[in-house]
C-alpha cells in the first residue's frame, strides 16, 4: 500500500431549490421519476465501473461473489476459476453478469448471509449455485469454500478433551463491576444496553436480562414497567453507558419523565466509550480528537428533563451501591443513578499495588468469587490474586468476611 | 508459498504488539503482508487471535484449520484451544503461563493438566517456556510479548538486527532498553 498527499475537493456553492430539498409530499411526487432514473442510470455505471471486474482464469467454474468472500475464492482457486469481484452490489450490474455467465461452464454464487445475489441471478434466469451448497448462517473461510466445492481441505490435530471456554469478561478493576455486582444480589431485572457493560450478562454476575440495541434499555424500561405495573417499577432498571447514553438514550430519559412511568436508569459512566476502544464522547469535555471541546453535565441534564432525583455513586462502594439502588427502586418517582468511575484502562486512571492474600486469614469460602474479576481465583483452597492483572481496586475486599484480603499499599 | 503465523492468547497480553512487530520486518521484507485480528468485547480478558500471514501474494485474511506454520501463544489453555490450526509439521512456540477462564475462576470447569505434554503426546512439535519470568527478569511483567517474539525469530533466517530494530521502531523510546533485553532473554543463545 501506498500513501498519497490528501485530495480536498473544494466546497459545491449551494443554491436554495426547495422543489428538490424540500420533500413535502407536492414536491415528492415529482421529484419521484428524477430518482428513478437516477436508479436506471446507476444500473448502467455498475455495467462499466472499476469497482465490478472480470478477472477471467479457468472456465469451468465461473464464481459470482464480494468483499471478503472474493479473497477466500482466490485463496483456494487463484486462477484456476474466473472470478466477477464486485464492488457494488446495490444496484447490481445486468450485462456484466450475463456476459459473464456466457463465458463459464458452472456458475457459483459466494456470498455471506442472505443471498442478495445470487437471488438477482436467478431473476436474470440463469442456472446458478448458491445457498444449495453454502452455509446461510455464519462466516466463511478457504477451508469452507474448497470443502463445499468438493476440493481436498487440509486437516489439524485436536486433544482429545473439551477444554473450558474462555469469554470476554470486563477487566479487572473495571468500575462496572461493583454496580452489577450490586443488581445481581438485590435480583434486579435489568434492562441492558450495548458496551463493556453488557458483559454484566455473563457469569457469575448473570445481571443482565435483555440487551437488544443502542439506547434501547431506557424506552424499554419505560414499556416493561407501563404494561407489568408497580411491582415491576421496583424491581427493574435501565443500565446504559455515558456514550450510549448520548447516542440515544435521552429520547428515552425524556419519555419516561413526560409519559410517567416510575422508572428507574442507571447510566453507567465510566467516563469514555470502552468498549469500541476509548473514544471520547460528549460528557468528557474532549472531541474525537482529544481537543477540549464542550462538555455534557449529565446531572444538570437529567434534571432539565423532568428528573428530580438524580445521585451520583462511586462503584467501587459496594455498600453506596447498594442503598442507591435500593432508596431509588422504592422511591415513588422516577430517578437516575450515575454510576461514576472512570474507565480502568485509562491512562490517567493510578492504579493501586496487586491485592495479597492473607493465606491465615483466607479459609476458602469463595465469597470473593462472587464478582467475577479475572485477577483472582481459587489456588489449593485459598484466594489467589494474579499480580499482572489486580489493580488494587479493593471491590472483592469488601466482599470478605475475614480480611484476608490486604492492600498492597504500604 | 504463503506462510501462516497466528498468534493467540488473552485479552491484555500484548499480542497486538508482537503481531505489529512481526508485519513490520515482513514488510520491510518485501513480502506481501495481511495480519487481522479477532478481538473480544472488552479490552482484556477474552480469547484473542491475529493472523499474520505473508508470501508473494496473499489473499485470505485468516488463518484455517490445518494451515498455520507456527502457532505463538501467550497462554497454554489458549495454545492448546488453537492446535487444530497447527500444519501436520507446523509449530507450537508457547508460553507456559496459565490464566484461568472465569468458568474455571467460578468453579464451573477445571484448568485442564499438562496441556503442553498432552500435545507433545499428539507428536506436536512444541517449543515451552516461562516467558512471565523472563519478562519480569527483563524488567516488566508486559514484555512477555517481545520474549516471545525473541523465541519466535529462532526460527526465522532475519538477522538480529532486524529485529531490534523493529523493537526501537515501534516501542516508546523509553522502554526500548527493557524490551532488547527481553528479546534477547526469549531468544536465548544461539
Ligand atoms: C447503532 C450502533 N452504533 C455503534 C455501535 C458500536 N458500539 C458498540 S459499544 C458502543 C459504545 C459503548 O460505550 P458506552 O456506552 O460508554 O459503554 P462502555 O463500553 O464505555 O462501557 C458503540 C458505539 C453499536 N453497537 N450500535
Ligand atoms: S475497557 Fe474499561 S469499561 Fe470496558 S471492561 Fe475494561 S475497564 Fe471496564
Amino acid at each position: 500500500m501506498e500513501t498519497a498527499e490528501r485530495i480536498v475537493p473544494p466546497a459545491k456553492t449551494y443554491e436554495k431549490n426547495i422543489a428538490k430539498y424540500v420533500m413535502m409530499p407536492g414536491n415528492a411526487i415529482r421529484r419521484h421519476p428524477f430518482v428513478e432514473d437516477r436508479m436506471r442510470r446507476l444500473q448502467e455505471y455498475a455495467d462499466a465501473c472499476p469497482f465490478n471486474r472480470v478477472e477471467m482464469g479457468g472456465t469451468e467454474i465461473g464464481i459470482i461473489t464480494d468483499s471478503t468472500s472474493y479473497m477466500y475464492a482466490k485463496e483456494v482457486f487463484g486462477d484456476k476459476a474466473s472470478i466477477l469481484k464486485l464492488g457494488m452490489i446495490n444496484p447490481l450490474p445486468v450485462s456484466l453478469i450475463l456476459d459473464f455467465a456466457e463465458k463459464v461452464d458452472r456458475l457459483v454464487v459466494i456470498e455471506e448471509l442472505d443471498p442478495i445475489i445470487e437471488n438477482h441471478c436467478r431473476q436474470l434466469g440463469l442456472e446458478v449455485s448458491g445457498k444449495d451448497v453454502f452455509p446461510l448462517l455464519g462466516e466463511y473461510s478457504q477451508n469452507l469454500i474448497a470443502e463445499k466445492l468438493g476440493l481436498p481441505v487440509p486437516q489439524g490435530v485436536k486433544l482429545d478433551e473439551q477444554l473450558p471456554v474462555r469469554p470476554p469478561v470486563m477487566c479487572a478493576g473495571c468500575p462496572h463491576r461493583g454496580m452489577f455486582y450490586t443488581l445481581s444480589k438485590n435480583k434486579v431485572t435489568v434492562l441492558g444496553d450495548i458496551g463493556c457493560y453488557t458483559l454484566g450478562a455473563v457469569a457469575p454476575l448473570s445481571a443482565v436480562d435483555m440487551t437488544l440495541c443502542m439506547g434501547g434499555s431506557i424506552s424499554a424500561t419505560h414499556g416493561f414497567n407501563k404494561a407489568l405495573g408497580k411491582e415491576s417499577e421496583g424491581k427493574t432498571v435501565a443500565v446504559i453507558g455515558d456514550s450510549t447514553f448520548m447516542h440515544s438514550g435521552m429520547t428515552g430519559l425524556a419519555n419516561i419523565a413526560y409519559n410517567q412511568s416510575n422508572s428507574t436508569v442507571i447510566i453507567l459512566d465510566n467516563s469514555i466509550t470502552g468498549m469500541t476502544g476509548h473514544q471520547q464522547n460528549p460528557t468528557t469535555g474532549y472531541n474525537i480528537k482529544g481537543d477540549p471541546a464542550g462538555k455534557i453535565d449529565l446531572e444538570a441534564l437529567c434534571r432539565a428533563m423532568g428528573f428530580n432525583r438524580v445521585r451520583v455513586v462511586d462503584p467501587y462502594d459496594l455498600a453506596a451501591c447498594d442503598t442507591a439502588v435500593k432508596e431509588e427502586l422504592a422511591a415513588e418517582e422516577p430517578s437516575v443513578i450515575i454510576s461514576r468511575r472512570p474507565c480502568a484502562l485509562l491512562k490517567y486512571v493510578k492504579h493501586k499495588k496487586p491485592l495479597i492474600v492473607d493465606q491465615n486469614k483466607c479459609v476458602g469460602c469463595k465469597s470473593c468469587m462472587k464478582i467475577g474479576c479475572p485477577a483472582i481465583s481459587m489456588k489449593n483452597g485459598k484466594a489467589a490474586i494474579d499480580n499482572t492483572l489486580c489493580v488494587g481496586c479493593g471491590v472483592c475486599q469488601q466482599l470478605c468476611k475475614f480480611g484476608s484480603l490486604v492492600s498492597g499499599e504500604v | 508459498m504463503t506462510k501462516n503465523v497466528m498468534i493467540v492468547g488473552v485479552g491484555g497480553q500484548g499480542s497486538l504488539l508482537a503481531s505489529k512487530m512481526l508485519g513490520h520486518i515482513l514488510l520491510q521484507e518485501g513480502y506481501d503482508v495481511k495480519v487481522s485480528e479477532v478481538h473480544g468485547m472488552s479490552q482484556r480478558g477474552g480469547s484473542v487471535v491475529t493472523y499474520v500471514r505473508f508470501g508473494e501474494k496473499v489473499y485470505s485474511p485468516i488463518i484455517d484449520k490445518g494451515e498455520a506454520d507456527f502457532i505463538i501463544s501467550f497462554e497454554q489453555l489458549e495454545a492448546a484451544r488453537y492446535l487444530e490450526y497447527l500444519k501436520p509439521d507446523g509449530r507450537i512456540v508457547t508460553n507456559i503461563q496459565q490464566i484461568d477462564p472465569m468458568p474455571v475462576i467460578i468453579g464451573a470447569a477445571q484448568y485442564p493438566e499438562d496441556l503442553i505434554g498432552k500435545m507433545k503426546a499428539k507428536g506436536v512439535n512444541v517449543d515451552a517456556m516461562d516467558c512471565l519470568s523472563l519478562a519480569e527478569q527483563a524488567g516488566s511483567s508486559k514484555a512477555v510479548n517481545i520474549v516471545l517474539m525473541g523465541r519466535l525469530s529462532r526460527y526465522f533466517d532475519f538477522t538480529v538486527e532486524k529485529w531490534e530494530q523493529a523493537i526501537r521502531d515501534l516501542v516508546p523510546a523509553k522502554f526500548v532498553e527493557l524490551n532488547l533485553k527481553a528479546f534477547a532473554l526469549g531468544r536465548g543463545e544461539d
